[in-house]
């Protein structure tokens, strides 16, 4: 294969690059030029988990946001691994199917523990 | 791959119960909460008596199973035991000393047994992927098992520590396995020497993954200069999982390091012994130098075993089956030695208060006589004095050095291994020698009497069936250099 046409291959990537940046400036600009700002104390400040974008680092926090969201990431990634054993399902047939079946139960029991021991509580 | 083979699942059934009591055990002490901590500790202790019967009763013969990526051979099966064993050690040492110092909490037993149940698969990976799953799951336990007394500032510290490097030493080590693979097209051990083959001359690439794959082992095995977590976890932690760290992690490390080196890795001896070398030579001196200053028994027993891990690479750098089974000698040895020095520490209590200095030892031999000699004993092994076990280790590890020609790597050793001797010789100094301190508490744990004394008898009695260690060792060893 000559080098030019392995490159032609990579053609819809430099296609989609060029429209993804082209789309990304246009939303980015028109905001800039039509949108209407009235800047309230409110709405500048900190939202999500509480923090100012830009201040010292090494402040006082509350470690249970970060439980949660240590929590979350496991189930999110648990439907990460669903959604293609879903797709993929015919193909894998029941060893597939098993097999996902058991890493939920593993799942479940990590689950168990943790509503036992009260990391679900927020008080 | 889809079918499901019984045959094959036999290999791997030992892990699978593990997996399954460490799960039922779990659940057992979340509902019903801390008051089972002594009932899941006995558990634990039975679920690896049962799973080392498993494996005695599963069939040893070399082969690989689950599509290639988990491997069942004597020296897997052998190294296996050992860690069963050290972990068992460990669990009962353990139990008692959770109530001593109010840190029983039920999920102390089942990070062992997960630990524990991550080293059993390191050890029989035949892929780097499942090398680096077992290993994961070890070293995540051994992060919090070292911050286990999580209101004591040196214990989260020494976790802390651990995270942070040893999560560094991993990324170390995935970032060598993505080049390995990027460069041999496969991450399966037994395809990876025939993929290196196919070059002429050794892609640097290839060899640059294979360096950062060591980095990140040596960093587990705590081999200078990637050492520097050890003083500091081993003095911070709980002192049973000091024991723990000291004893088996070791063991499993060390056996992945050379299923590696002589499997994959096989073709690229000339290099690797160069990276070896420097390791086992830096350790061996840096423990004798770094030992001689310390006055915490703990900081002590790290720097000894980071000694020892020099002593077991000078037997394995030869790559020949005389220097593997030397090495898997040593390391018994070495985790049955330390297993006795280990339960020794944990009875230096002085008004229920755990006592770690070496001066806490001043006149041991006046106000409890038996358990200074049986140090004295253990510490003599350790420094390599014949006739006890110790020496042997270190004779086999340096007779198979001098055979392949490392004479410069084995003088090194034996001088390392006379200094060293002196910090070893102090502590029986004080012992002996030294205006009596107060006295130890009186009580032991029968678990504590059981480990010194098997391991005394051990160190003391090796000598008249030394072929019955060397024979097995020798046997299982040949099962690395069978393909």
């Amino acid at each position: 294969m000559a080098p030019s046409e392995f490159l032609v291959n990579y053609f819809p990537i430099l296609l989609f690059v060029g429209i993804a940046i082209g789309f990304g400036l246009l939303l980015v600009v028109s905001s800039l030029l039509l949108s209407w700002r009235r800047p309230d104390v409110n709405k500048l400040s900190a939202y999500e988990c509480g923090f100012d974008a830009f201040d010292d680092a090494r402040s006082k926090f509350d470690v249970r946001f970060y439980l949660v969201a240590i929590l979350f990431i496991i189930f999110d990634l648990e439907i990460a691994f669903l959604f293609p054993w879903a797709v993929s399902l015919g193909d894998i047939g029941l060893f597939g199917f098993w097999s996902m079946v058991m890493f939920l139960g593993v799942l479940t029991v990590g689950f168990i523990y943790e509503w036992k021991k009260g990391a679900l509580d927020w008080e | 791959m889809n079918n499901f083979n019984p045959v094959e699942f036999s290999a791997v059934f030992p892990e699978l119960f593990m997996a399954v009591a460490a799960m039922v055990l779990l659940v057992a002490g979340a509902v019903r909460g801390n008051g089972l901590t002594a009932f899941i500790s006995w558990s634990v202790l039975a679920t690896f008596a049962i799973t080392a019967m498993f494996l005695l009763g599963i069939d040893w013969d070399s082969r690989t199973v689950m599509g290639d990526m988990f491997r069942m051979n004597p020296f897997t099966g052998f190294i296996k035991l050992l860690i069963l064993a050290g972990l068992g050690a460990t669990t009962a040492l353990s139990v008692r000393y959770l109530y001593e110092e109010a840190m029983a909490r039920f999920e102390y037993p089942i990070l062992i047994l997960l630990a524990g149940l991550g080293m059993m698969i390191m050890v029989s990976a035949n892929n780097l992927l499942t090398l680096y799953v077992g290993l994961e799951l070890q070293s995540l336990s051994l992060y919090v098992l070292a911050a286990f007394r999580r209101d004591n500032a040196r214990s989260s510290e020494a976790g802390l520590k651990y995270f942070v490097l040893g999560a560094l030493a991993s990324g170390m080590l995935l970032f060598g396995v993505s080049l390995v693979y990027g460069f041999a097209g496969t991450i399966d051990y037994s395809a990876i020497g025939g993929s290196l083959a196919t070059f002429d001359g050794m892609p640097v690439g290839f060899m640059v993954g294979m360096v950062f794959v060591l980095v990140g082992i040596a960093f587990k095995i705590s081999a200078v200069p990637f050492h520097m977590w050890t003083p500091d976890v081993y003095e911070g932690a709980p002192t049973s999982v000091t024991a723990f760290f000291a004893l088996v992690p070791k063991i499993a490390a060390i056996a992945v390091l050379m299923q590696l080196l002589y499997g994959p890795f096989g073709g690229l001896s000339a290099h690797w012994q160069q990276i070896i070398w420097f390791l086992a030579v830096a350790s061996m001196i840096w423990s004798a130098l770094a030992g001689l200053v310390q006055n915490n028994i703990k900081r002590l027993m790290a720097y000894s075993s980071i000694g020892n891990m020099g002593y077991a690479l000078v037997g394995l750098i030869t790559g020949t089956p005389q220097g593997a089974s030397a090495v898997v000698v040593y390391m018994t040895i070495y985790m049955i030695m330390t297993a006795g020095v280990f339960a020794i520490i944990m009875c230096m209590r002085r008004g229920e208060r755990a006592v770690e200095s070496i001066d806490d030892l001043a006149g041991l031999s006046r106000t409890s006589p038996l358990l200074a000699y049986a140090m004295a004993i253990l510490l003599f092994s350790m420094s390599g004095i014949p006739p006890l076990a110790g020496f042997f280790g270190k004779l086999l590890v340096f007779q198979a050095a001098i055979g392949q020609g490392f004479y410069t790597l084995a003088v090194i050793g034996v001088i390392c291994s006379v200094v060293a001797a002196y910090y070893y010789l102090r502590i029986i100094k004080v012992m002996f020698f030294d205006e009596a301190a107060e006295p130890f508490d009186r009580q032991m744990a029968f678990a504590k009497r059981a480990v010194i004394a098997l391991s005394v008898i051990f160190v003391l009695f090796f000598i008249l069936k030394p072929n019955m260690l060397v024979d097995t060792a020798r046997h299982t060893a040949s099962a690395l250099f069978s393909g």
